[in-house]
C-alpha cells in the first residue's frame, strides 16, 4: 500500500521523460538524457565500470576520511616492516613501514589527476584540429594532417622520456608529455567524422541563414563529433593509466614518497618473490581502474554511437 | 493454372526491439499463379517485409510466422537450408530497389552473372559464359560483349538495374520479387526497364510480384494489385478496375497526386482514419 | 524577382571538367512559380545551388531582387532568398531540437522577438506548439519537411527554393505539402523556383516551367500548355509520356 504512490510517481516521471511531446527544451533534454541512461543501464558491465569510475572519483575526494593511515610517514620500521594483509593493515605493509591501503587510496588521487589532465589538454586540441581540417579542406587539412601525422609517429614512451629528461622527472611533465602523444587519434576521428557531416543537407541549411563558418563549426559540428570522440578518450584512458603507471615505474613520473601506483609496483618489485602483495596490490589497484575505462567507455559507445557497435 | 505457384496465409512479421515487439506484416494472405501481381503501399505499410519474408531474407531481430507459406508445393517454412538456398536465386529471384547496392562492386557484371547461373545450374564456363551474353542481350544491352565486362560502377543506375535483371533471370526462376525495381532510376529509363521486364514475364511466364508505392504505376503494369496500410492488405483488386476502389485509402491514394489532366486545388489529402489499422 | 542570364557552371578541371549547367537563361516575376524539370543529371538542382551559392557560378549573370548575387553572399541575401531541400531526414541537424532549429537563424540574424517567431512560424506551416521541443527522431517525414520549411520561412524572405522538396515523401504527405506551398505561396506572395522531376507536381504548382536535359535548356513552357498537351519537344513529349504510368506495347501484350 505504502508503495503504491511512489510507483505511480515515477511512472508519472518516466511518463514525463519520454513524452513525445516536451513542453520546454529542459524536458527535451532530460527526456533525452533518460533514453540514453535507459539503453546505458541496459549494459551490466558498463554499469560496473562506471561504479568503478566513479568509485575511482569518491576515494579520491575522500581520501583523507577513507584511508587508515597516513601514505607518506610509515610505522616502526622494525616491526611493521613487509607485513602481510591483516586486519590491522588490510592490504599489508611496504618497505618503509607503510600502510598499502591508504597509499592506494591516495594514489588514486594521482591517477585521477593524470586522467583530467589528459583529458582536458588531449580531447579540445583533437577536436579542434580534427573539425577545422575537416570542415576547411584544402592547405589547411594538408598542414594539420601532416602535423598530425608527425605527433601521431612520436612513440609515447620514447617522448615522454625525452621531456622527462629534458624538464626533470614529475608527475606534470609526464602527463604534458601524455597528451601530446595521445590528441592525434582524436583528430583523426573528429575529422572522418567532419568529412561526412560537412556535405550533409542541414549543414548546407545553416550555411544558406548566413552563418559564420566558426559558428558552423562550434554551434553544429562539433556537438555531432564529440561522442565519437569521448568514446575514444574514455577507452583510451585505460592506456593512459599505464602509460603514466609505467612512467612511474621507470622512475620517470611521481617521484617518491608520493604514492604513485606505478612507482608502487617498481619498490614491491624487490619483494615480489616473498612479499608478493607489495606489487600485487597497487598492480591490481591499476587493472581494476583501467578495465572500469574500457567497460564505461563500450558501453558509451553502444549509446552515443550506434553505428560503431553493429 | 491449375494449381498456385505461391501460397501465403495469414503471414506475420514481428521485430522484437528493445522498445517492445513491432509487427510490421500483419497477417497477410494471397495466392500467386504465372501472373504479375502488385503490393503497393506507403512507407512503413509491410510491403518491402512481405516480399524479403517469402524470400528468408527478414533481417535478424525478425521473426516471421504464417500459417501457411508455400511456393510449388514445398513448405518455405520448413524447408531446409540447402533447399532455401537453391530454391533462392534459382527458381525465386529477386531484384531490389538500388542496383548501386545490390551488385558485387569487385566483380565484372559478366562474372557476377556467370557466377548467378553457376550455382544453381551445372554448366561449364564456355556454356554459363554463352547464357550470360545471351542474357544481356534479352535485357535490350547495346552491346552485351562490352557491359560483360564492365564492373558495376562503370554503367549508369539504368543499364546497372537491367544488369540486376539479367542476373536473376539467368536461372529461369519461377518468380521474380522486384521491390521497387526503378524508383531510384529516372522516368523515361524506367520506362524502358519495365518494359524489359514486361516481355521477360511473359515470354518466360513467371510469377512476378511487383513491389512499389506508387499506384498509378503498379496499376498500369500488373494484372492484380495488393493494397497494404500499416502492415495488413486492405483491398485486393484487379488493376483495370483501379478506379472502382471501395477502400477509402485506396481512394485516396488515387486522388491526392496531382495529375497533368486536371488542376485540382486543393489536393485531396487523405484523412487516415484509425480503423483502417486495426 | 529572379533573373538569370547565360549562367554556366562547370565543376573540376581537366580530365574531370564537368560541365553542369550550360548558357541557362530565365527569369521569375514576382509572385510567379517558376518549374525545373529534368532527369538526374541535367542540371536542374546545379542551377538552384548556383543561386544560393552552394555551387560556383562559372560566368553569367544570377540577379535576385534587383541586385546581382556576390560570391561569398551577403547576409541580405539570405535573408530575401531561403532553400528548402530534397530530404527532411537529412536536412534537420539530429541532435537539435525544433526550437533550436528555428532559432537559429533567427540569432543569426540578430533577430529580436525570437519566441513569437517561432510559434508564428510553426502555425504557418500548420504544426502547433507542442512540436517546439521535439527532436526530428520524434517526426514524421511530413513533419520534418513542415519544419524545414519553416525555417526557410521565419527570415521572412520573398524567394523560395524548392529542390525536389516533396520527393522523398509517400504521395498522401506529399499532397499536403503541395497544399501547404500553395497556400503559403499566396498568404505570404512569395516566390517559388521548384525543382523536380514530376512533372506533374511541377505543373501543378507553378505556372511557368523549363525542361532541363544534359545541363542545358530544352524547352520553357507555361504548365497549362503542358496540361492541354502542347509541348512541341520531343524530349518533353517523352517525360509527359513517362509520367502517365507504364503503357504495355500491343506486341508485348499479345504475349
Amino acid at each position: 500500500m505504502a508503495g503504491s504512490p511512489t510507483v505511480s510517481q515515477s511512472a508519472g516521471l518516466r511518463a514525463w521523460l519520454l513524452s513525445s511531446e516536451p513542453g520546454s527544451r529542459w524536458q527535451a533534454r532530460l527526456g533525452r538524457a533518460y533514453l540514453g541512461w535507459r539503453s546505458f543501464s541496459r549494459n551490466p558491465l558498463a554499469v560496473l565500470g562506471l561504479g568503478i569510475v566513479i568509485l575511482l572519483i569518491f576515494v579520491a575526494l575522500f581520501a583523507d576520511f577513507i584511508a587508515p593511515y597516513s601514505p607518506i610517514v610509515g610505522g616502526d620500521l622494525r616491526t611493521q616492516r613487509l607485513l602481510p594483509p591483516s586486519e590491522t593493515y588490510w592490504l599489508g605493509t611496504d618497505d618503509q613501514a607503510r600502510d598499502i591501503l591508504s597509499r592506494i587510496i591516495y594514489g588514486s588521487r594521482i591517477t585521477l589527476f593524470v586522467i583530467v589532465l589528459v583529458s582536458i589538454i588531449a580531447t579540445p586540441i583533437g577536436l579542434l584540429v580534427g573539425t577545422l581540417s575537416g570542415y576547411l579542406g584544402g592547405w589547411v587539412d594538408t598542414v594539420l594532417m601532416r602535423i598530425t601525422d608527425i605527433f601521431l609517429a612520436f612513440p609515447r614512451l620514447v617522448l615522454a622520456l625525452a621531456f622527462v629528461a629534458a624538464l626533470g622527472p614529475g608527475i606534470e611533465n609526464a602527463v604534458i608529455a601524455i597528451a601530446i602523444t595521445s590528441w592525434p587519434p582524436y583528430a583523426r576521428i573528429a575529422r572522418a567524422e567532419t568529412l561526412m557531416i560537412r556535405n550533409s543537407d542541414f549543414i548546407a541549411a545553416v550555411k544558406l541563414q548566413g552563418a559564420s563558418t566558426p559558428r558552423i563549426i562550434f554551434g553544429h559540428v562539433v556537438p555531432l563529433c564529440l561522442s565519437s570522440v569521448i568514446v575514444r578518450v574514455t577507452l583510451d584512458m585505460a592506456g593512459i593509466i599505464l602509460t603514466a603507471a609505467g612512467l612511474g615505474f621507470l622512475g620517470l613520473g611521481a617521484q617518491p614518497p608520493s604514492p604513485e601506483w606505478g612507482a608502487m609496483v617498481a619498490t614491491g618489485r624487490n619483494y615480489l618473490i616473498d612479499q608478493w602483495w607489495v606489487a600485487a596490490m597497487p598492480g591490481i589497484a591499476i587493472f581494476v581502474v583501467s578495465l572500469g575505462f574500457n567497460l564505461l567507455g563500450d558501453g558509451l559507445r553502444d549509446v552515443l554511437d550506434p553505428k560503431a557497435a553493429k | 493454372m491449375t494449381k498456385p505457384l505461391l501460397e501465403v496465409e495469414d503471414l506475420r512479421v514481428r521485430f522484437h526491439l528493445r522498445t517492445g515487439t513491432v509487427e510490421a506484416v500483419r497477417g497477410v494472405s494471397f495466392h500467386l499463379g504465372r501472373e504479375r501481381l502488385g503490393i503497393v503501399g506507403e512507407s512503413g505499410s509491410g510491403k518491402s517485409q512481405t516480399g524479403r519474408a517469402i524470400l528468408g531474407l527478414t533481417p535478424p531481430p525478425g521473426d516471421v510466422t504464417a500459417k501457411r507459406l508455400s511456393f510449388d508445393g514445398i513448405d518455405l517454412q520448413t524447408a531446409s537450408k540447402r533447399t532455401l538456398r537453391q530454391l533462392r536465386g534459382g527458381r525465386i529471384s529477386m531484384v531490389m530497389q538500388d542496383p548501386k547496392y545490390s551488385l558485387n562492386p569487385v566483380m565484372t557484371i559478366g562474372e557476377q552473372i556467370i557466377e548467378a547461373y553457376q550455382a544453381h545450374k551445372k554448366a561449364s564456363n564456355a556454356e554459363a559464359r554463352d547464357k550470360a551474353l545471351a542474357m544481356l542481350e534479352a535485357v535490350k544491352m547495346r552491346d552485351p560483349q562490352r557491359v560483360f565486362s564492365l564492373y558495376p560502377h562503370e554503367v549508369s543506375g539504368g543499364m546497372g538495374q537491367r544488369a540486376m535483371i539479367a542476373m536473376m533471370l539467368v536461372t529461369d526462376p519461377d518468380l521474380l520479387i522486384a521491390d521497387e525495381p526503378t524508383s531510384a532510376l529516372d522516368v523515361t529509363v524506367s520506362m524502358e526497364v519495365l518494359r524489359i521486364l514486361d516481355e521477360l514475364v511473359s515470354e518466360r511466364g513467371m510469377g512476378l510480384i511487383f513491389i512499389s508505392h506508387d499506384l498509378k504505376l503498379v496499376s498500369s503494369f500488373c494484372d492484380r494489385v495488393l493494397v497494404m496500410y500499416a502492415g495488413r492488405v486492405v483491398e485486393e483488386l484487379e488493376a483495370k478496375n483501379l478506379r472502382e476502389a471501395k477502400h477509402p485509402y485506396t481512394q485516396g491514394l488515387m486522388r491526392c497526386l496531382p495529375t497533368l489532366k486536371d488542376d485540382v486545388r486543393p489536393l485531396p489529402t487523405l484523412n487516415r482514419d484509425p480503423s483502417w489499422a486495426l | 524577382m529572379l533573373d538569370i542570364q547565360n549562367l554556366n557552371v562547370v565543376f573540376g578541371t581537366g580530365r574531370l571538367r564537368v560541365e553542369a549547367v550550360k548558357n541557362v537563361s530565365f527569369t521569375v516575376k514576382q509572385g510567379e512559380a517558376y518549374g525545373l524539370v529534368g532527369e538526374s543529371g541535367s542540371g536542374k538542382s546545379t542551377v538552384l545551388r548556383a543561386i544560393c551559392g552552394l555551387a560556383p557560378i562559372t560566368s553569367g549573370r544570377v540577379i535576385v531582387d534587383g541586385k546581382e548575387v556576390t560570391t561569398p553572399r551577403t547576409k541580405d541575401f539570405y535573408r530575401t532568398a531561403q532553400m528548402v531541400f530534397q530530404d527532411p531526414y537529412a536536412s534537420l541537424h539530429p541532435r537539435h531540437t525544433v526550437d533550436r532549429t528555428l532559432s537559429e537563424p533567427l540569432a543569426i540574424h540578430g533577430v529580436k522577438d525570437a519566441e513569437a517567431r517561432i510559434l508564428q512560424a510553426l502555425k504557418e506551416v500548420g504544426l502547433g506548439p507542442s512540436f517546439r521541443f521535439r527532436y526530428p527522431h520524434q517526426l514524421s517525414g511530413g513533419q520534418r519537411q513542415r519544419i524545414a520549411i519553416a525555417r526557410a520561412l521565419i527570415l521572412r524572405p520573398k524567394v523560395l527554393l524548392l529542390d525536389e522538396p516533396t520527393s522523398a515523401l509517400d504521395a498522401s504527405v506529399q499532397a499536403e505539402i503541395l497544399n501547404l506551398l500553395d497556400d503559403l505561396r499566396r498568404q505570404l506572395g512569395l516566390t517559388y523556383i521548384l525543382v523536380s522531376h514530376d512533372l506533374a507536381v511541377v505543373a501543378h504548382l507553378c505556372e511557368r516551367l523549363l525542361v532541363m536535359r544534359h545541363g542545358e535548356a530544352v524547352e520553357e513552357t507555361p504548365s497549362d500548355a503542358l496540361r492541354s498537351g502542347l509541348a512541341t519537344n520531343e524530349y518533353t513529349q517523352s517525360l509527359i509520356q513517362a509520367s502517365q504510368g507504364f503503357t504495355r506495347n500491343s506486341s508485348s501484350a499479345a504475349a
